[in-house]
């Protein structure tokens, strides 16, 4: 077993992403469940699925571990949630059931830290971080697609996975996805990537 | 290979390596994306197969009796409203005794409309002839489907391959596939013993049998849905002499010196076991069956199993209506009847149209058959 999935230390790492509907948050959930895949870890990644329609709150997830995961409950607890879009902050109780000791926040948005935390009035046990993911969406791909870069900040806050993995999956997944002409998406995307992975604070 | 795949994306890849020789399919949520993608896979080249675009799902399974009848690996995928819009001819498939393979992800069936995931379509064709296999994660809906073609061609009778809509139909999990060769070399050509198109053997399909033959007939299929047990249990064996990964028609959990154990089918299975490890924890005897074959139901082995416990929780993932408990517990008491001694067996019905089956869920039901007692026959999880 790789040096990250002791991380783990034996319990398996749930995340919730949100977004809206076209953001990618099922995208992204797939994209990191494959990476983790490719360190030998155990994954899980599933979306929740409701009204499927441009613009509407979705939620997915990812469940890793170093052990086979059983479960197929939905997840409640995660330790991890990231925020696609900083308007579902209120609305969709970002929040909810998020572990307060030593749960992580990953939130898009162009505010600061201090400021969102203070908005958000989270409890201290919770480590906020922020990446402007749109802004970097924007500056390399060329739109706002945050869920790819939000790869690179969640590989950083988590450190479940090595940066160079996640950047192999994610360059080959990419690869898949932007065929016949479309090739020359994939270098943005990976540096929109690493950006994120860079610019990410707390 | 190690592979990342969701339960429909695992399964279209064991269609694909299985190479039917036809696949006739009309798409519903949440199996879409099996004949989506297998589709792919005919329009790539990937696959030999002959894909035949129907505009319904009765189209879609006469078109496999057709199929079928003339000899041909034949094969659909559907769930819900679909499988239910087979109905008439999935009596006719079976009465056949064509091996049909049919992965599915079962869902609720309307009204109120709902496309999450329960065993309603499947446990509503229960008496068609078909045999059924519920699966507990993506792995093993791969593994169940490969060896449902040999099960069915070799039992003669058609056989669901159910993975729980959306639960497992749409979580990518991680999966250990095989070569194209190796399911190939395991599966073998498919060699008929009759078709319709052999002209040198005429044969009749399908005649009217009235009075006299017609229950001869019946009595006959009954001995070979009898007689398909020792073949599953067979076919499991070859599959793990070839690929190591072993399957039981049921599985014991931490039943050892249990005093009360759950029965279910399904993805539920998996958050059971966690259920169970936590309760063995704080020293609680208590542990999980799970039935991985519906159909040949497996009384002998339901009854060895299960009498010796002092009680047993069924949980059901479909209602029967105004049965007396759910589609299995049915079954179950009824298995248990003349046991020489009867464990209390409770009722519970969980899960329907999707409901949330939480980690507390199944550790309540385990709690209260440890108890081994509840005020209600059937008890609705989680109903407000």
């Amino acid at each position: 077993m790789t040096e990250s999935c002791s991380m783990l230390g034996g319990q398996a790492l749930e995340i919730r992403w949100h977004g809206r509907g076209g953001q990618g948050a099922k995208t992204a959930a797939l994209l990191f469940g494959e990476a983790a895949l490719d360190t030998g870890m155990f994954i899980q990644a599933f979306p929740e699925y409701g009204p499927e329609r441009m613009g509407a709150p979705v939620a997915a997830f990812n469940r890793l571990s170093d052990k086979p995961i059983r479960s197929h409950a939905g997840v409640k607890n995660p330790r991890v949630v990231v925020v696609l879009d900083a308007s579902l902050i209120e609305p969709a109780k970002v929040t909810e059931g998020l572990i307060e000791d030593g749960g992580i926040l990953l939130v898009n948005s162009n505010l600061e830290p201090a400021e969102l935390r203070k908005r958000l009035n989270l409890p201290t046990g919770i480590k906020l971080y922020v990446v402007d993911a749109s802004k970097i969406a924007m500056e390399t791909v060329g739109k706002n697609v945050p869920n790819t870069p939000m790869l690179g900040a969640l590989v950083k806050v988590t450190g479940v996975l090595e940066f160079d993995q996640m950047m192999e999956a994610v360059k080959h997944k990419l690869g898949e996805k932007f065929r016949g002409g479309k090739e020359k998406f994939v270098e943005p995307n990976l540096v929109s990537v690493r950006r994120a992975y860079e610019e990410v604070r707390c | 290979m190690i592979l990342a795949k969701t339960g429909n994306e695992a399964l279209a890849y064991a269609m694909k390596q299985i190479n039917p020789d036809v696949v006739a399919a009309y798409p519903i949520t949440p199996s879409t994306e099996i004949v989506q993608i297998f589709a792919q896979y005919v329009s790539d080249g990937k696959v030999d197969s002959e894909f035949v675009a129907v505009e319904s799902e009765h189209s879609a399974m006469s078109a496999c009796i057709g199929s079928a009848a003339s000899g041909c690996r034949t094969m659909t995928a559907t769930a819900s409203q679909g499988l239910a819009l087979m109905h008439e001819m999935l009596f006719i498939a079976g009465g056949l005794r064509l091996p049909i393979v049919v992965p599915i992800a079962s869902r609720s069936l309307s009204s109120p409309l709902n496309i999450h995931g329960d065993h309603s379509d499947s446990l509503a064709s229960r008496d068609s002839g078909w045999m059924q296999f519920f699966c507990e994660s993506v792995q093993e809906g791969y593994d169940t489907l490969i060896q449902c073609v040999k099960i069915a061609e070799r039992a003669s009778l058609p056989a669901i391959c159910a993975v729980d809509g959306f639960i497992l139909s749409h979580c990518m999990e991680r999966i250990e596939t095989f070569e194209d060769k190796s399911v190939r070399e395991f599966l073998g050509p498919y060699k008929p013993n009759w078709n319709l198109l052999d002209y040198k053997k005429p044969i009749l399909v399908g005649p009217a049998t009235m009075q006299d033959y017609y229950f001869e007939f019946k009595r006959s299929q009954i001995e070979g849905m009898n007689n398909a047990l020792p073949v599953i249990e067979e076919v499991q064996e070859e599959f793990k002499q070839k690929f190591g990964r072993g399957y039981g028609v049921i599985e014991e959990y931490r039943t050892d010196d249990a005093e009360a154990v759950v029965l279910l089918m399904g993805s539920a299975c998996g958050t059971m076991r966690e259920a169970v490890d936590a309760m063995r924890n704080q020293g609680k005897k208590v542990g999980m069956v799970k039935l991985r074959v519906f159909r040949p139901l497996p009384h002998k082995l339901l009854k060895e199993t299960l009498a010796k416990f002092k009680t047993v929780a069924v949980m059901d993932r479909a209602d029967a209506v105004n049965s007396y408990g759910g589609p299995l517990f049915t079954e179950l008491t009824s298995v248990l009847y003349d046991a020489p001694q009867r464990p209390n067996v409770l009722s519970y019905v969980y899960g329907l149209g999707g409901k949330e089956f939480s980690l507390a869920d199944a550790a309540t039901v385990l709690e209260q058959a440890h108890a081994g007692k509840k005020e209600d026959l059937v008890t609705y999880v989680g109903v407000r």
